[in-house]
């Protein structure tokens, strides 16, 4: 792989100004998020289908239109997780074809967050950060705990104090420092915010969260190449900054402008935990004006982001596209997690519930049409939740060492041998 | 006097200070008198209408101002203000 300059500035949303590739992610002149860009021309003249193909099966082999300067050196295997074709699942939810990208087997902590945290560390590293460390609602902890142990960097993740153990354990493991703050996510978001720029640290979600977003779009390039290098007509991903939504809408639209792909229709629905449903409440309200949530109170403790930073440009990219936003109760989280597990053998967190309950409720509205193919985003695994489904799943039947006791068990339930 | 603490892209305005000090009744006034005092200041925390801009978030005392009364929110002699901008997912 060359290492010409692909990745040029950062650039912010709002006013289009450019800023060096530092470790800075506002614009100091309205707050508006600075963005990675990238020399779309250099990029064309080498960035086909056949030299994708022709690397290794991870997110990296979309290098060119991620933001580090030389070769990624951190989380190098992340990504090209299975794209599954989920036919039992289409049934029930009353569609012609459906597919699951199952990040919940992302390596190595088994969240879409490996993605973000690998781009965020490699270039933590060409910045010469020693120090790494993010707020998170869980899963974003695990990942910089783990590559961050991996990479031999110190990392500090900050995340509120009442998270699930699956997510708790998956962090201390690794050595790193866990900090749980009293209160709600918004609130360890502000204090990141304040002691960012104090300790030279690496934020990957603060100082780093231009490199951080970008590693999403991965998700979407994989979708792309792996139903054929075609784009899905719908996808359906669930949100709490509302960022994956908006990278994946950017990596449909670079390979459209690329010629990866051909140009075609495609329409990208956001779900929420009724819970915490900033933007989907905007969204159904028809404004673009997010109202942030005080006190979110939703199973989805990993989607539980009060005031959503990139809400207002997840609401444009889903008009844009002509998504559409849906949200769902705690119950129906437990009942997508059910569902998709019996029908298509993926055990999801509570975020890929929220995803599968909305999709449910965005078929049955129409919003997505039946005769039409819809991709769901599974974004994290199961086993790291599973205080939200303890009790609700039935429990195992115990019985002696015992035939007899056996064959009264299963005696109305199957035919008997022959 | 109140405290309003100024995060890192705005510190070239304030000659690098963390903190400053500024009175003023309420979040307006804060506002304005901080731009007296460190002129454009403002103008980068409220658009041209006076709204405070889409991607700031102000904090009175760890409150988000937007579940106070925004502008209008009364400000204590022992208040401290934090301009905090948003942050991505986690
Ligand atoms: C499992 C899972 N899915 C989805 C998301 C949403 O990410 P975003 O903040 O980019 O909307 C998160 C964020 O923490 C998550 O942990
Ligand atoms: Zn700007």
């Amino acid at each position: 792989m060359s290492t010409k300059p692909w990745f040029s500035n950062l650039k912010c949303r709002e006013c289009g100004r450019l800023y060096e590739k530092e470790a800075i992610h506002i614009c100091e002149f309205d707050f508006g998020p600075l963005e990675a860009a990238y020399d779309y021309d250099a990029i064309r003249e080498v960035f086909t289908r056949e030299l994708i193909e022709s690397r290794p099966q991870t997110m990296w082999r979309y290098r060119e239109l991620l933001p580090i300067d030389g070769e990624p050196t951190v989380g190098t295997q992340v990504g090209f997780t299975p794209l599954v074709k989920a036919d039992r699942l289409a049934k029930a939810l009353g569609i012609r074809e459906l597919w699951i990208k199952n990040d919940s087997v992302n390596y190595p902590t088994l969240s879409f967050k490996d993605r973000v945290v690998s781009v965020a560390l490699s270039r933590a590293r060409e910045l010469g950060f020693k120090v790494v460390a993010c707020a998170s609602t869980g899963n974003l902890a695990n990942s910089v705990a783990a590559n961050a142990a991996n990479a031999g960097l110190k990392s500090y993740v900050l995340i509120p104090s009442n998270l699930e153990q699956g997510k708790v354990l998956g962090s201390l493991v690794y050595g790193t420092n866990v900090i749980g703050i009293k209160g709600p996510y918004d609130q360890v978001n502000r204090l990141c915010s304040e002691i960012a720029g104090k300790y030279g640290w690496g934020f990957v979600n603060v100082n780093l969260r231009p490199y951080y977003a970008e590693g999403s779009k991965t998700m979407g390039f994989e979708i792309a190449e792996q139903l054929g290098w075609k784009l899905p007509r719908h996808t359906v991903v669930c949100m709490a900054s509302g960022s994956l939504l908006t990278k994946l809408h950017k990596a449909y639209k670079e390979f459209i402008d690329l010629d990866i792909v051909e140009k075609s229709d495609f329409s990208i629905h956001g779900a929420q935990a009724s819970g915490c449903s900033p933007i989907s409440t905007a969204f159904k309200a028809g404004t673009e004006m997010v109202k942030p949530v005080q006190n979110p109170d939703t199973i989805a403790k990993s989607l539980a982001i009060g005031t959503p930073a990139d809400g207002y440009y997840a609401i444009r990219s889903m008009k844009e596209t002509g998504g559409s936003c849906e949200d769902c109760t705690d119950e129906e989280i437990v009942e997508g997690i059910k569902l998709l597990a019996e029908t298509t053998g993926i055990f999801a967190e509570t975020a890929g519930g929220v995803t599968v309950a909305c999709a449910r409720k965005l078929i049955e509205s129409g919003k997505i049409p039946s005769d039409e193919s819809a991709v769901l985003c599974i974004t994290g695994h199961g086993l790291k939740t599973q205080e939200a489904i303890i009790g609700k799943v039935g429990e195992p039947r115990v019985i002696g060492p015992s035939l007899r006791e056996f064959e009264a068990l299963v005696a109305d339930e199957v035919g008997t041998k022959n | 006097m109140p405290i309003v603490r100024i995060p890192t892209p705005l510190r070239k305005l304030t000659n690098n200070l963390e903190e400053v000090t500024v009175s003023g009744a309420t979040l307006g006034v804060v506002l304005d008198e901080l731009n007296a005092a460190y002129p454009g200041l403002s103008e980068r925390i409220v658009d041209e209408n006076g709204v405070i801009r889409r991607f700031v978030n102000i904090f009175v005392n760890d409150e988000d101002v937007r579940f106070l009364q925004e502008k209008e929110t009364p400000i204590q002699e022992a208040d401290v203000v934090s301009i905090v901008p948003a942050i991505a997912g986690g």
